[in-house]
């Protein structure tokens, strides 16, 4: 199936998690938050996160500005 | 200092907030930081692989300086409490400078937009800090809605234009229960310390250092007209007069050296 990352088409495993992907893709461990959806994922429950076909994910972190 | 700002109960080291926009590098970025004293800092929420300068989280971190995510770039209230939370969760803060801006061209305020996503972060436990109108009446509603600051803006962002309607200003700071901070269009050093006599309790700028030709000096410059801006408010001005007043003893009449008349 695949799953739409910061805009990306990206193909992943039929059972994968919101970690397996995000580990996929390096994202750090820190610094960072996750929207499936519109919706903030906790930290703690990327690894409990399954996706699903089309899934919409946002990857944020703080850049300079303001 | 025994004067200390204080928002939303923290108490912050320093009454100049910097912004970490413009800079050139962090190198640069580092040494105007240092330079302003500052204590906090705000930061933008960007896609991760979008570039913009990674490191500079961990720029603050070791500089001690406390980050203050924005939600620049947000149209809607529900773009920019998204924003909000996203940056809770990536940064571990409940610290929010709030923007929700109307259009590119001016970067304004929208009213509408702002108060209505101000009420849901304040509803969702945020310390929040709004970017503004120089507007009194909206101040007003933001602080009455749970606003832990209002930061009304001088001029538009990066205009450098100064604080254009300081009366507008003054007003802010009579009616606020809440702690005023100028942020945006300030140009140079003297009108930091001009929204300081007139009794705003802290400023907010970025593009004034990060694109000055120095803006090590720049920063400089601003942490001390911040200070003074601040000395003079307490200090209380003398009243304007229309006509002079002598500040040396008036001279004796009747000196031998004038003619006689």
């Amino acid at each position: 199936m695949t799953v739409l990352v910061n805009g990306v088409v990206t193909e992943v495993a039929p059972d994968a998690t919101l970690a397996d992907v995000l580990a996929a893709h390096g994202v750090p461990d820190r610094g960072v938050a996750v929207a499936l959806a519109g919706e903030v994922v906790p930290r703690t429950a990327w690894a409990s996160t399954r996706l699903r076909d089309g899934a919409v994910l946002e990857v944020l972190t703080a850049v300079q500005g303001g | 200092m025994g004067d200390p700002l204080v928002i939303g109960g923290r108490e912050i080291g320093s009454r100049l907030i910097m912004g970490t926009g413009g800079a050139a590098n962090l190198s640069v970025l580092e040494r105007a930081l240092v330079a302003s004293g500052t204590a906090l800092t705000t930061v933008a929420m960007r896609r991760l692989d979008a570039g913009g300068g990674p490191g500079v989280l961990a720029l603050l971190e070791r500089l001690g300086i406390e980050a203050l995510p924005n939600t620049a770039g947000c149209r809607t209230a529900a773009e920019a409490v998204l924003t909000a939370r996203l940056a809770r969760e990536a940064l571990g803060t409940d610290l929010v400078k709030l923007e929700v801006i109307a259009d590119d061209r001016t970067l304004l305020p929208d009213p509408i937009e702002l108060l209505d996503a101000a009420e849901q972060l304040v509803d969702d436990g945020f310390t929040v800090l709004p970017y503004t109108n120089d507007d009194p009446v909206l101040a007003s509603k933001l602080a009455d809605a749970g606003c832990a600051a209002v930061m009304p803006l001088g001029s538009p962002i990066g205009t450098g234009l100064g604080i254009r309607n300081p009366h507008n200003i003054e007003m802010i700071v009579a009616a606020s229960p809440v702690p005023v901070v100028l942020d945006a269009g300030i140009g140079t050093a003297s009108e930091a310390a001009q929204a300081m006599e007139l009794g705003c309790d802290a400023v907010l700028l970025a593009t004034a250092v990060t694109r000055a030709s120095d803006p090590e000096a720049m920063a400089t410059a601003m942490r001390l007209a911040v200070e003074s801006g601040r000395l003079a408010r307490g200090a209380g001005r003398i009243p304007r007069r229309w006509w002079a007043q002598a500040s040396s003893p008036a001279v004796e009449q009747d000196r031998q050296d004038r003619p006689s008349t």
